[in-house]
């Protein structure tokens, strides 16, 4: 048989080399051919991409990261401690041996590429539509903990500034410049501390979406495709176009990563393909086509969108909260999402002083519907704790406390994961709950906070009573189009992913 | 270019239970001849990379190393431990201990050096008869040969 191995350690001088020629020793012994990379400090050898398409199986004996490992995807790969390759050489071939008799022919299009967590349960015959979930799985990993960070970080300073600055405290802690905080923080004014949770949460949320991007596009292209993934997401925001338009910039990120990285090149350029060529090509493309692509539709259906709203302002007041409301739910924080918003905020701010102003009855609606969207999946994950995999009932866990501080983007990671059933049913809990809100006829004056301006609020029952309903809907509504359209195999497949 | 050993460096019939202790009078021996310029820097190198895991080897082997900004050439400090010393190695102590010692940064051609000795060290005709060398002399000419071969 022929293998082709890499070995690498901490230190790079002495491990790396012992077990290559361990590994060496022992393949030629065994009587297979095998070659081996030596990733130490003492210069790079990398492996010909044809002996590497020959090879049987690939052994990393290994105590850092493989660099391009996705050089690799596609091969039965066996992932040993270096050390074991070193004292257990002889047993490592002939596990690799095994591994290659047993492992399934690769697919046409060889290279199955797949979640790296997972990159040594590649299936081969892996279907597109699990591809897919791993691929966004991966992205959605990765981002919770930013969702996680920020949204409390956020929560904690409306809390803190509600404690100490009074019932305006929640809007007033998101105007204290980041410069305040930066130069001028006083340690004894609780609104510096609760600015400094706000400004360092909102930075951390600023990473959600590219964070998104750039570990769909790792998924699919490894190392190569984080930096496109990345800018791609970011410039996502910039645009506008929000989570769905990062899990876009992660899918066209990743692939031009890969499909640049696949390419044949000259043994001269070979060198600087991972340092140079491949991020600054994939990169210029993916933003390129985030900005020229998305750009100008995106904006047409912000201004198409905004003249509609403003054109019903003599409508039928719960035919425009549930409106609004299925449009806080539809994006989460993507231009549909905003353009309700700003819609209200504007409002908010032409109102002055009057007390039961229809643009108060815009903003309540708007805030209670962007509610119920975490605050009815965490009540889902809780209805039914199998339908969803363990990093999704750990965000549920936190959803609760982002959903009550008006902070929709919790509901992104399930949305991400499985779009088609999760926004429809967020859209009908937050329709009816907008639509509610105005039937009650609640009023706010403030343009974010949750619960936390909760004395700010005008007719509090109908409001509460109306995010209750909405949040109930919406658990149930998930829960059964989740058991709907889901087989047992995925389930347990989700199950899997967790594992891996 | 330096020699990666000289007879200085080699400490034959070393008694002693504790792996620091072994490594501290190698790495001394390092510093008396200039290849090491801040013994205690080294040390803390090397115990960091001790601490990951003990580079105690099957074959009754020691590999302490690092690469650190405190040394100025590619060397080696080999001691021999008769009666063994512990190096967490799970089939027993070691005997043979090498301490390699390799500059921080600076190009790696230098250190392909260390690269071929790393890999003769799973041989076992080549710790065999550094176990059997007469004195330091003999150790030096074993691993000049071995290592540029």
């Amino acid at each position: 048989m022929k293998f082709v191995a890499v070995t690498s350690c901490p230190t790079g001088i002495a491990h790396t080399y012992m077990a290559a020629e361990a590994l060496e020793q022992a393949g030629r012994a065994a009587g297979h051919e095998i070659q081996v990379e030596t990733q130490g400090a003492a210069g790079a050898n990398p492996l010909p991409p044809e002996v590497i398409a020959a090879a049987d199986a690939v052994i990393f004996g290994v105590d850092v990261e493989v660099r391009d490992r996705y050089r690799f995807e596609g091969k039965p790969i066996l992932q040993v401690p270096v050390k074991k390759a070193i004292s257990d050489a002889a047993a490592i071939i002939e596990q690799a041996a095994e591994l290659a008799r047993t492992a399934p022919a690769p697919a046409a299009g060889a290279g199955a590429p797949s979640g790296p967590a997972l990159a040594s349960k590649v299936t081969g015959d892996a279907g597109v539509g699990t591809r897919i979930r791993q691929w966004l799985m991966t992205g959605v990993s990765y981002m919770i903990p930013f969702v996680a960070a920020g949204g409390i970080l956020i929560a904690l300073s409306f809390m803190l500034a509600q404690i100490v600055a009074g019932k305006q405290g929640a809007i007033d802690v998101t105007k204290v410049p980041l410069a305040t905080v930066a130069t001028n923080f006083n340690a004894l004014d609780g609104m510096h501390w609760a600015a400094l949770l706000f400004q360092v949460g909102a930075a951390s949320f600023a990473f959600l979406v590219p964070a998104l991007a750039g570990f769909i596009a790792f998924a699919i292209a490894d190392r190569p495709g984080i930096v496109p993934g990345f800018v791609g997401g970011s410039l996502s925001v910039t645009v506008g176009a929000g989570f769905l338009g990062g899990m876009a910039a992660g899918f066209v990120g990743g692939f031009i990563a890969l499909w640049i990285a696949r390419r044949n090149v000259p043994k001269s350029v070979r060198g600087v393909m991972p340092v140079v060529v491949i991020p600054l090509v994939s990169t210029l493309l993916t933003g390129a086509i985030m900005l020229l692509v998305l750009g100008r539709p995106l904006k047409w259906v912000s201004d198409e969108l905004t003249r509609g709203l403003n054109g019903m302002s003599g409508a039928n007041l719960i035919i425009l909260g549930v409106l609004l409301g299925l449009m806080m739910a539809f994006d989460m924080g993507g231009p549909v999402n905003k353009v309700a918003y700003t819609f209200a905020t504007t409002g908010l701010a032409a109102v002055g002083t009057a007390t039961d102003a229809t643009q108060l009855k815009v903003m309540a609606a708007v805030m209670a519907a962007g509610m119920t969207p975490p605050l009815g999946l965490a009540l889902a994950t809780r209805l039914r704790p199998s339908l969803f995999s363990e990093p999704e009932r750990e965000n549920g866990a936190a959803a609760w406390l982002l959903g009550a501080s008006f902070i929709t983007e919790g509901a992104i990671p399930f949305a991400a994961i499985d779009p088609l059933r999760v926004i429809p049913s967020l859209m009908v809990g937050s329709g009816i709950t907008g639509g509610m809100v105005m039937a009650f006829g609640s009023t706010l004056r403030a343009p974010h906070g949750g619960l936390w301006v909760t004395p700010l609020i005008g007719g509090i029952f109908g409001y509460l009573v109306a995010i209750v309903v909405g949040t109930v809907i919406t658990a149930l509504v998930v829960v059964s189009l989740k058991q709907l359209g889901r087989s047992a195999p995925e389930t347990a497949e989700n199950e899997a992913l967790v594992a891996a | 270019m330096t020699a990666l050993i000289t007879p200085e460096l080699v400490l034959l019939d070393l008694d002693s239970d504790d792996r620091t202790e072994v490594t501290r009078a190698l790495a001394e021996r390092l510093a008396a001849a200039g290849r090491v310029t801040d013994l205690a820097g080294f040390l803390a190198d090397v115990q960091a990379r001790e601490a990951q895991m003990p580079t105690g080897l099957p074959g009754g082997i020691g590999i302490p190393h690092a690469r650190s900004a405190h040394v100025t050439a590619p060397s080696l400090g080999f001691a021999r431990v008769p009666k063994g010393v512990d190096w967490g190695a799970e089939d027993g102590p070691a005997t043979l201990v090498f301490l390699i010692a390799a500059p921080e940064g600076g190009g790696s051609d230098h250190l392909t050096i260390l690269a071929a000795l790393a890999r003769r060290l799973i041989h076992q005709s080549f710790r065999d008869s550094l176990l059997s060398a007469p004195d330091a002399g003999t150790v030096v000419e074993i691993v000049t040969r071995e290592v540029a071969s």
